[in-house]
C-alpha cells in the first residue's frame, strides 16, 4: 500500500460511512448509525495523525490522484498536497469531528433524524478533508461548496422549524456572496496562470508580479485583484464583517454541528485558504491591509455584541466571530503561522465551549436563555469545570492554550508596520476586555448565582425545566468528549507554540517576506520561551484588560452591583439589532434585489422578452399573413389565373435565356 | 393548302378558348369541366398534327390513351360535381369558395 493510497483512504472513509448510513441507516439497528461513522472518522483521524507524524520528518507530497478531465491546455485533477499545514488541519478536523461524533450519540439519541445527522456530519468530514488536502483550486472549490452545502443541510436539520429554514437560507445566500468572490479569484488564476495547481501558480507568481489588469477604467495589479477576490471568499466562509450575518443565525442547528462546523472547522476554512495562499497574499500590501482592517473590525464589534445576547449559543457564536477576527488580523500582519496556531487552539476550546453549552441545554431541557439559568455548578460539575477551562482559555489566561495564540497575535499586530495594524492592535486589546466580559457573564449567569429556573412558570409545551425538576449532569458519552477537549484547551498552546510559531514547522509551506514584514522576525526576537511569556504578560495591557473584564462581570452578575449604565442606553438598540446589519440587509439589499427582480420580471421579461420578442414575432407573422391571405379568395378561376400567368411568366423567362 | 401551321393555330385557339372559359365562367362548374376538356383536346390536336407531319404513328397512339384517360377524368369530375351539388345545393362557381384562407 503506497502512501498515496493511505492518504486517499482519509477522506474516503468518512464518505463511505456517510453514504452507508445515509442509505441504510434507517433500516439497520441504531448502533450501525453511529458505529460506522465513528469507525470511518477514527480511521481518518488515525491516518491523519500518521501523515502529521510523517510530515514532521520532512515528508511532503504533492501528487495527482485522479485526472478528472483534460480540455485543451487545461487539466482538472483531484490531487493531494500533504505538508505540515494541511496535516495540522487534517488532524484538527478529524479530531474535533471524532469528538463531536461521540458526543452526538447521546445528544441526538431521541431525535428521529439520528442516522441522517450522522450521515451529514460524516459527509462534512469528507468535504472538509477534501478542502484541506487539495493541491489545486478546483478541488478546493469543491470542498468549499460541499462544506457549505452540509452546513446548509445541518442548520436546517430540524426542517419543521421556520426559524431554522430562514437561518439556513440566509447562511446559504450570504455564503454565495463570498463564493462568488472565490470563484472570480479562481477564474482569474485560471485565466492568467493557465493552471489551477497551487505549486504551479506559486512558481509562476514572480513572472506575473507586475501584471496590471484594467477594471472600470482603473489599472489594478493582478495580484491585488486575485488576493481581494480570494479574501472575499474567505470573508464569506469565515464570517467576517459584513458577511458575518449568517453565523449567529446558524445557531438554529443542533449544538454538535455548531461546535464542529460553525466554530472549529468550516468557518476556519477561510483562514486556512489565506494561509495556504500566503505566497500570493505576501505580494500585495493593499490586500494585507484590507485583511487587517476587516479582521480588526470583526474582532472588536462582534465581541461587543456578545455582551448583549441572552441565548447561550448566540454568545458563543459571537465569540467565534470575534476570534475569527483575531485570526484574520494575524493573517493580515503576515503572521500566518500564528493564525493557524490560534485556529488550532480555538478549535479545541471553542468546540469545548459549544459542546459544554449543549450539555447545559440538555440539562435545562432545551431552554437556551441564560437569564433563566443559574447555579448549575452544583448540579453539573463536570460541565461547569470544563466550561470554565474553555472560558479561561478563550479569554487568554496565562498558561492556557488561548493565551499563547491570542497574545502572540496581539504582539504580532503591535509590531507590524502595515497600514491599519495600529488600529488592529487597539481593536484586539479592547476585544480582550469584551471577550472576558461576555465569557464570564455567560459563566456566572449559567453556573453561579441563584437558581432562577425554579421561579419560572412555563406553558405546557414550552422547552425548559418544569417546576420541581432539577437539572442533572449529562451522561458520560457527553462529558467524556468535554474532558478530552479540555486537556488540549489547557496544554496544547504551551506545547506547540515553540515548534509551530517560532520553530521551522511551516517552513516552505507558509511564505513570509521577511524583508518587508519585519514584524515576524521581531516577534521571534521578543520570545524567550513559554514561561517567560506568561510572566511577561503581567506587564502588558491585554492581561489587565482581561482581568478587568472578569472583574466587571463578577461585580455585575455575582455581587449584583448597581452600576449606572444609563450613558450606554443610546447604543443599546443598535447592539441588540446587531448594528443594524440584518435590518440593512433586509431593508436595502433584500428589498433592492426584490425590486430589481420585480423590474426585471415586469419590464424586461414580461414587456421586452415575452411581449416584444416572443409575442411580437408572432404578431408580425400574423400581420403579414392577414395581408397575404387576401390573395386566397377561394375561387377556382383565381387560382387558375395565377397558374396560367405563372406558367406564362416561367415559360417566357426560360425562353428568353 | 392546309399545312402544319394552320393546325397549330387551331390548337392554340382551342386552348385559349379553354383558358378564357375557365377565367370568365362565373356560373356553371360543368362549363369549367368542359373548358378543361377543351384544353385537353387542343393538346391532342397538336399531337395529331405533329404525328402526321413527322410521319410518326406514336403521337396518334398517345392521343388514344389521352382520350381514354380524359373519359375517366370526366366521369370522376362529374361525380365530384354531383357531390358538390349535394352539399351546396348549387353548382355555381361563385358559391364554391371554401378554400379561402
Amino acid at each position: 500500500m503506497t502512501i498515496l493510497n493511505i492518504l486517499t483512504v482519509i477522506p474516503l472513509a468518512p464518505l463511505f460511512a456517510a453514504c452507508f448510513v445515509g442509505l441504510f441507516g434507517k433500516k439497520l439497528p441504531k448502533y450501525y448509525s453511529f458505529g460506522i461513522p465513528i469507525l470511518g472518522v477514527s480511521i481518518a483521524f488515525a491516518l491523519s495523525m500518521y501523515s502529521l507524524y510523517l510530515t514532521l520528518y520532512g515528508f511532503k507530497l504533492n501528487e495527482t490522484v485522479y485526472t478528472w478531465l483534460a480540455s485543451g491546455g487545461y487539466i482538472f485533477e483531484v490531487g493531494f498536497l500533504i505538508d505540515t499545514l494541511s496535516a495540522v488541519m487534517m488532524v484538527i478536523v478529524t479530531f474535533i469531528s471524532l469528538m463531536v461524533h461521540i458526543y452526538t450519540i447521546s445528544y441526538m439519541k431521541d431525535d428521529t433524524g439520528f442516522s441522517r445527522f450522522f450521515s451529514y456530519i460524516s459527509l462534512f468530514t469528507f468535504a472538509m478533508l477534501m478542502l484541506v488536502m487539495s493541491n489545486n483550486f478546483l478541488q478546493l472549490f469543491f470542498g468549499w461548496e460541499a462544506v457549505g452545502l452540509v452546513s446548509y443541510l445541518l442548520i436546517g436539520f430540524w426542517y419543521k422549524k421556520p426559524r431554522a429554514i430562514y437561518a439556513n437560507l440566509k447562511a446559504f445566500l450570504v455564503n454565495r456572496v463570498g463564493d462568488f468572490g472565490l470563484i472570480l479569484g479562481v477564474a482569474l488564476i485560471m485565466f492568467w496562470f493557465g493552471t489551477l495547481d497551487y505549486q504551479e501558480v506559486f512558481n509562476r507568481l514572480p513572472a506575473l508580479l507586475s501584471q496590471e489588469v484594467v477594471l472600470f477604467n482603473t489599472s489594478i495589479s493582478l495580484v491585488t485583484l486575485i488576493g481581494t477576490c480570494l479574501f472575499i471568499g474567505a470573508m464569506g466562509k469565515s464570517a467576517q464583517v459584513p458577511l458575518h450575518v449568517w453565523l449567529p443565525d446558524s445557531m438554529e442547528g443542533p449544538t454538535p454541528i455548531s461546535a464542529l462546523i460553525h466554530a472549529a472547522t468550516m468557518v476556519t476554512a477561510g483562514i486556512y485558504l489565506v494561509a495556504r495562499m500566503s505566497p500570493l497574499f505576501e505580494l500585495s500590501d493593499f490586500v494585507l491591509s484590507l485583511v487587517i482592517v476587516i479582521g480588526a473590525i470583526t474582532a472588536i464589534s462582534m465581541g461587543i455584541l456578545g455582551i448583549v445576547q441572552n441565548d447561550i449559543k448566540k454568545i458563543i457564536a459571537y465569540s467565534t466571530l470575534s476570534q475569527l477576527g483575531y485570526m484574520t488580523v494575524a493573517l493580515g500582519v503576515s503572521a500566518y503561522s500564528v493564525a493557524i496556531f490560534h485556529l488550532l487552539t480555538h478549535a479545541f476550546f471553542k468546540a469545548l465551549l459549544f459542546l459544554g453549552a449543549g450539555s447545559v441545554i440538555i440539562g435545562m431541557h432545551h431552554d437556551q436563555d441564560i437569564t433563566q439559568m443559574g447555579g448549575l455548578k452544583k448540579y453539573m460539575p463536570v460541565t461547569a469545570l470544563t466550561f470554565l477551562i474553555g472560558s479561561l482559555s478563550l479569554i487568554g489566561t496565562p498558561l492556557f492554550s488561548g493565551f499563547y495564540s491570542k497574545e502572540t497575535i496581539i504582539e504580532a499586530a503591535s509590531l507590524s508596520s502595515a497600514w491599519g495594524a495600529n488600529f488592529a492592535y487597539f481593536a484586539l486589546v479592547f476585544g480582550v476586555f469584551f471577550t472576558a466580559l461576555y465569557s464570564f457573564r455567560l459563566y456566572f449567569l449559567v453556573f453561579c448565582g441563584e437558581e432562577r429556573w425554579h421561579t419560572i412558570r412555563r406553558k405546557k409545551n414550552e422547552h425548559g425545566l418544569k417546576s420541581k425538576e432539577y437539572p442533572v449532569e449529562s451522561s458520560k458519552i457527553i462529558t467524556i468528549p468535554l474532558v478530552i477537549l479540555a486537556i488540549p484547551s489547557i496544554f496544547i498552546g504551551m506545547l506547540l507554540i515553540d515548534p509551530l510559531v517560532y520553530g521551522n514547522f511551516f517552513d516552505g509551506n507558509i511564505t513570509v517576506d521577511n524583508k518587508i514584514h519585519t514584524n515576524i522576525d521581531l516577534l521571534a526576537s521578543h520570545y524567550h520561551g513559554v514561561w517567560s511569556m506568561a510572566v511577561h504578560s503581567l506587564f502588558t495591557l491585554p492581561l489587565w484588560f482581561a482581568i478587568a473584564g472578569v472583574l466587571l462581570a463578577w461585580a455585575l452578575f455575582i455581587k449584583k452591583m448597581k452600576i449606572n449604565f444609563k450613558f450606554l442606553n443610546p447604543f443599546k438598540s443598535s447592539l441588540k439589532n446587531n448594528y443594524g446589519f440584518d435590518d440593512f440587509n433586509e431593508k436595502y439589499i433584500a428589498k433592492g434585489i426584490l425590486k430589481l427582480g420585480d423590474f426585471l420580471s415586469s419590464k424586461v421579461d414580461i414587456k421586452i422578452i415575452d411581449d416584444f420578442l416572443v409575442n411580437g414575432s408572432g404578431r408580425l407573422v400574423t400581420y403579414f399573413a392577414n395581408k397575404l391571405k387576401l390573395i386566397q379568395s377561394g375561387y377556382i378561376y383565381h387560382y387558375a389565373f395565377f397558374m396560367i400567368i405563372g406558367l406564362f411568366l416561367l415559360i417566357s423567362f426560360f425562353v428568353r435565356t | 393548302m392546309i399545312n402544319l401551321s394552320h393546325f397549330l393555330i387551331l390548337a392554340a385557339l382551342l386552348f385559349m378558348i379553354g383558358v378564357v372559359g375557365i377565367f370568365l365562367n362565373r356560373k356553371n362548374i360543368i362549363i369549367l369541366l368542359m373548358a378543361i376538356e377543351l384544353m385537353l383536346l387542343a393538346v391532342n390536336m397538336n399531337f395529331i398534327a405533329f404525328s402526321y407531319y413527322l410521319g410518326d404513328i406514336a403521337g396518334q397512339i398517345f392521343v388514344f390513351f389521352i382520350l381514354t384517360v380524359a373519359a375517366a377524368e370526366a366521369a370522376i369530375g362529374l361525380a365530384i360535381i354531383i357531390i358538390v351539388f349535394r352539399n351546396n345545393r348549387s353548382i355555381d362557381v361563385e358559391d364554391i369558395n371554401r378554400l379561402k384562407g
